[in-house]
């Protein structure tokens, strides 16, 4: 039995894995991958599978523990957006090493154009350096069919298999055919020591056989069914040819003008001998691929210096940004139409914080205090509350990567900054600002730090967060003094409280934490809307 | 009409992913294949938000639209339907809300962007969220829209819209099936009534 159904290409992936037979998903939310774990959350399916679908606390313990649930034998899936994969970076290159048992599935999900990003960064260099298979699809269906596959070939291989989306198709929907579901594998707990104790000896010998499967994992790459050589008849040695990879794909079929040979590709390693085939027909090539030029520099070395190749290097494709149908147009050479202008009545709508955001009141609180101290720095964090940066609060000075806040206010501090204080979500703290609030208090750093706590994970849509009412505690535990933790409700009317123990944490020389505490507009509005509907 | 490419926009929370299902409910349940790119996470936060929607009797590659291919931009605000002008096509047909959402400071003169509006081949525009609120369906301006959109959307015809609509919402209960076909009905009355002039 087949049918139809619209999905997300995020819920694609998540639909395709648990009919692969997956037994747990690990995730920390992130734009655009979010969606993949909150499809599974609220599958009938997976609820009636017992599948595992609870929020990680960040990506590297989501990598680990699903690298235990493929050590006992079942299939498990890593969902994260790319700079995740910087964050679980240290487990997935020595997941590459040790190798799975049960199917292991990574997904990386990249956001070319920095939607909703602090950087371009190109996931499909992590799989070439952890040295295993990439997919890449190009349509919601590929993204389906993909998963089933991709468990199959990690469970072949033993190796962990990295699945890279970009945020188009992510949030692209489009009609799937879904077919049946596959069982889940049994638990089957790994015997074979040697291969999951990394001690130098066992590592050199793990090692040693990864790299000695990459004969045939470019062999898998290059028979795969998601890749294909589409070569129109005899083309002329004077045309062109394009490598389209990932949803690459679709802009070219979208624009493309009758006869130019395509060499689809979405399974790397890229197929060095199709390459060579498609360069044999044509008199140059043109990559088109979204993201970093991943296929475009490899490209040039399977074909030497003297092949013409063009893409985002040369600057036929724009360096940076995603790929629209229209910059494909352009580099295919096909003059696209633009009837109307810009328009002139047109000015720019960044988005804001919510109004009756209680990150507002806290930084309508730092900032009247700030105003008292000119040398004060605000460094801020990922999160809704980043919007800070722009007016009418203008109130951070830095935004890096997930727990920055709190370090790099250490780091400015000790260097002598004063008063240097860090602004931090709740989720954001427990992802990654806990070890940095140790380091700390473990220096008796001079600095200030504010766990803005809506009690969730606002940004990505309200998820749950992983530390809520604990963050007291957190803190303690970590050596923060119990005269020098304030827990407020950010609200007007307690500004001149706030202010006041601001004023006096910043003039104390040492670790200070409060804790601004008022849940999130958006997940209150939509609970209160939940009870209605009860009613 | 093979083919249809339609640019939803307006402003994060005004409801436009809302107008997006139920067109792609609607298109799926006439068979018709659908490619919908949306806009998730932060511009969602009162930001400019817009949703690619593509709706064709043959297969559709692309998940955004090219710049001068839109045949219709539907907005849930005037000065967002202007910045989506590039992707208009030469015969396209722009359906918007008239009254400006202003949160920012630097919002164009309100007259000067509506002559703007006005003076392109194609317009259909009006007050609905007034119109909303004196029916009593103030939540329902969403469907005002589609319905005064609903006549250029050519692949579709409003009956298939109404029993989209039905299906969309059957979920939040009667009542609000009820409201959103109601709001619906206003504004394609009145797009058909300006069509007409």
């Amino acid at each position: 039995m087949s049918d139809k159904r619209l999905l997300l290409g995020d819920e694609a992936v998540a639909l395709g894995a648990l009919h692969a037979g997956l037994s747990g998903v690990y995730a920390y939310p992130g734009t655009p991958s979010t969606e993949i774990t909150e499809y599974i959350q609220q599958s009938p399916l997976a609820r009636s599978r017992g599948v595992r679908s609870r929020w990680c606390t960040n990506e590297k313990t989501a990598m680990e523990a699903a690298l235990g649930m493929s050590y006992a034998g079942k299939r498990a899936l890593v969902c994260m957006k790319h700079v995740g994969m910087n964050v679980c970076a240290d487990a997935f290159i020595n997941a590459a090493v040790t190798g799975v048992k049960g199917g292991l599935v990574v997904l990386a999900a990249d956001d070319p154009s920095m939607h909703s990003s602090q950087n371009e960064q190109d996931s499909r260099f992590y799989g070439k350096f952890a040295l295993v298979p990439v997919l890449e699809p190009s349509s919601q269906q590929e993204a389906f069919d993909m998963v089933a596959e991709a468990f199959r070939l990690s469970e072949h291989f033993r190796l962990p298999v990295l699945m890279r989306l970009v945020t188009r198709l992510a949030h692209s929907r489009a009609a799937v055919e879904v077919g049946e579901a596959a069982p889940q594998n049994p638990l089957s707990p790994d015997d074979e020591r040697t291969r999951w104790v990394l001690l130098p000896g066992n590592a050199k010998r793990q090692y040693a056989s990864l790299v000695a499967k990459q004969l045939e994992i470019a062999a898998c790459a290059e028979a795969s069914r998601f890749n294909r050589l589409e070569m129109p008849g005899q083309a002329g040695h004077d045309s062109v040819g394009v490598i389209a990879a990932g949803i690459g794909y679709n802009y070219v079929r979208e624009v493309l003008p009758a006869g130019v040979p395509v060499l689809k590709l979405s399974h790397y390693p890229i197929p060095a001998p199709q390459v060579r085939e498609l360069a044999a027909q044509c008199s140059r090539l043109l990559i088109v691929e979204d993201g970093q030029p991943f296929v475009e520099e490899q490209v040039r070395g399977i074909l030497g210096a003297d092949y013409p190749v063009s893409g985002r290097l040369t600057g036929d494709l724009p360096r940076t940004g995603e790929l629209t149908p229209d910059c494909v147009a352009a580099a295919l050479g096909v003059s696209g139409g633009q009837p109307f202008a810009k328009a002139e009545h047109l000015a720019p709508r960044p988005p804001q914080l919510c109004q009756g955001c209680g990150h507002r009141d806290v930084y309508a609180a730092l900032n009247r205090v700030a105003a008292e101290f000119p040398g004060a720095r605000i460094f801020g964090d990922i999160g809704c509350y980043t919007l800070g940066a722009l007016p009418p609060f203008r109130a951070i000075d830095s935004c890096v990567d997930m727990g920055a806040s709190i370090t790099m206010a250490k780091g400015a501090a000790d260097a002598g900054l004063c008063p240097a204080i860090a602004v931090i979500g709740d989720s954001t703290f427990t992802h990654s600002g806990m070890t940095g609030l140790l380091d700390a208090v473990n220096d008796r750093s001079a600095i200030t730090v504010i766990i803005s706590d809506n009690l969730t994970t606002a940004m990505t849509g309200g998820q749950d967060s992983a530390g809520t009412h604990k963050y007291e505690a957190i803190c303690l535990a970590l050596g923060v003094e119990r005269e020098h933790l304030h827990v407020v409700v950010p609200l007007p009317k307690n500004m001149d409280e706030i202010t006041r123990i601001l004023r006096e944490e910043i003039a104390y020389e040492g670790v200070s934490v409060i804790i601004p505490q008022r849940e999130c507009m958006q997940t209150l509005g939509r609970k209160l809307r939940q009870k209605k509907q009860a009613q | 009409m093979k083919k249809i490419d339609i640019k939803l926009c307006g402003v994060g929370g005004q409801g436009i992913l809302s107008i997006a299902t139920v067109l792609g409910e609607a298109a799926t349940q006439a068979g018709l294949q659908l490619k919908q790119a949306e806009v998730h996470g932060m511009s969602q936060r009162g930001g400019d938000v817009q949703s690619d929607l593509r709706l064709s009797a043959e297969p559709i590659w692309s998940d955004l639209i090219p710049l001068g291919g839109a045949d219709l931009i539907i907005s849930m605000e005037p000065m967002e339907a202007l910045r989506y002008l590039p992707y208009l096509a030469p015969d396209g047909v722009v359906v918007t809300a008239s009254r400006p959402l202003v949160n920012i400071p630097d919002y164009p003169e309100e007259a000067a962007l509506l002559a703007e509006l006005d003076a392109l081949p194609h317009v259909v525009r009006l007050d609905i969220d007034a119109l909303a609120r004196e029916s009593g369906q103030p939540k329902s301006a969403n469907m005002v829209l589609l319905g005064m959109a609903a006549p250029h959307v050519g692949l579709l015809s409003a009956e298939q819209l109404r029993s989209a609509i039905a299906a969309v919402f059957a979920r939040k209960g009667e009542a609000v099936v009820q409201a959103n076909l109601q709001a619906f009905g206003l504004g394609l009355s009145h797009s058909l009534q300006s069509v007409s002039k």
